[in-house]
């Protein structure tokens, strides 16, 4: 892909925090449809060969989208989340929870906050999560273990049939 | 119980004597001296270190040495590491969705 597009990925582990900065080589309207239409976030929204399934998103102040990565065995990972806060095409905010498949959420969760701006037609995205734990966090990687045994090649093979 | 590496890390003092103890195993004692702490208040934070791992006890003669257990700090790290590739491989994703969407406009 773009190579210059930057991606910034940065842990403060005193804080529990951490913050991840990409740019994306799109106008920040189509960028935002990407993150908030689960149409459109299903397309890229778990990395291959998991895929995301959005069972219904609400995506308005109090809204949830209730959604599963469901890996190439069939295993689903059920989440809730919950957005907090929206100011369209700039900035949202989501509380993320494990949930069961009947949307019983697994508490605490984790607090996420996205920013959007563009310039000179790249858009970049900033997305900061807060961890109340590691142990939340190490769950949040259990559902994608599978993507890791993955070589690159098909992983781009994947890809191609995305596009 | 178990205790999170997430919060054991997130304590100003138990990050000073990991510090500490990467350069040297100390006994508690020293630790507490160290730190001008009770030993009632190293014990405290010993035991939340020791639980998630990131200290390893050793008996050297009657003294208890306590050591740094980089081997957990790098599980740690290569969690995060894991943590980083995924979100790489979702926004190359993102990157082809993008384009295929340009694309049919």
């Amino acid at each position: 892909m773009n190579n210059d597009l930057l991606f910034d990925f940065n842990v403060d582990k005193a804080a529990k925090t951490v913050y991840i900065t990409r740019e994306f080589n799109a106008a920040q309207s189509l960028v935002w449809d990407a993150f908030t239409k689960a149409e459109l976030l299903d397309q890229w929204g778990a990395p291959a060969p998991m895929r995301a399934k959005t069972k219904y998103m609400n995506f308005e102040v109090g809204g949830r989208r209730f959604y599963a990565m469901i890996s190439p065995d069939g295993q689903e990972r059920w989440s809730v989340q919950e957005f907090t806060s929206i100011t369209p095409k700039t900035n949202f905010k989501m509380y993320n929870a494990f949930s069961d498949k009947d949307e019983n959420r697994e508490l605490p969760g984790s607090d996420w906050d996205y920013n959007f701006s563009e310039q000179n037609g790249i858009t970049k995205v900033d997305i900061v999560i807060y961890n109340e734990s590691f142990e939340r966090l190490e769950k949040l990687l259990e559902g994608f273990k599978i993507g890791f045994t993955m070589t690159l090649k098909n992983l781009e093979e994947l890809l191609a049939t995305l596009s | 119980m178990k205790q999170d590496i997430f919060q054991a890390i997130a304590d100003p003092t138990r990050r000073a004597i990991l510090t500490l103890l990467a350069i040297q195993a100390l006994t508690p004692n020293v630790m507490a001296e160290k730190f001008d702490m009770t030993r009632q208040a190293v014990s405290k934070h010993i035991k939340v270190l020791y639980e998630c791992e990131l200290i390893k006890p050793e008996q050297s003669g009657r003294e208890i040495y306590y050591h740094f257990n980089a081997k957990k700090m790098q599980e740690f790290d290569h969690w995060l590491a894991q943590f980083r590739q995924n979100w790489e491989t979702q926004f190359n994703q993102l990157d082809h969705l993008l384009t295929t969407i340009k694309k049919q406009k």
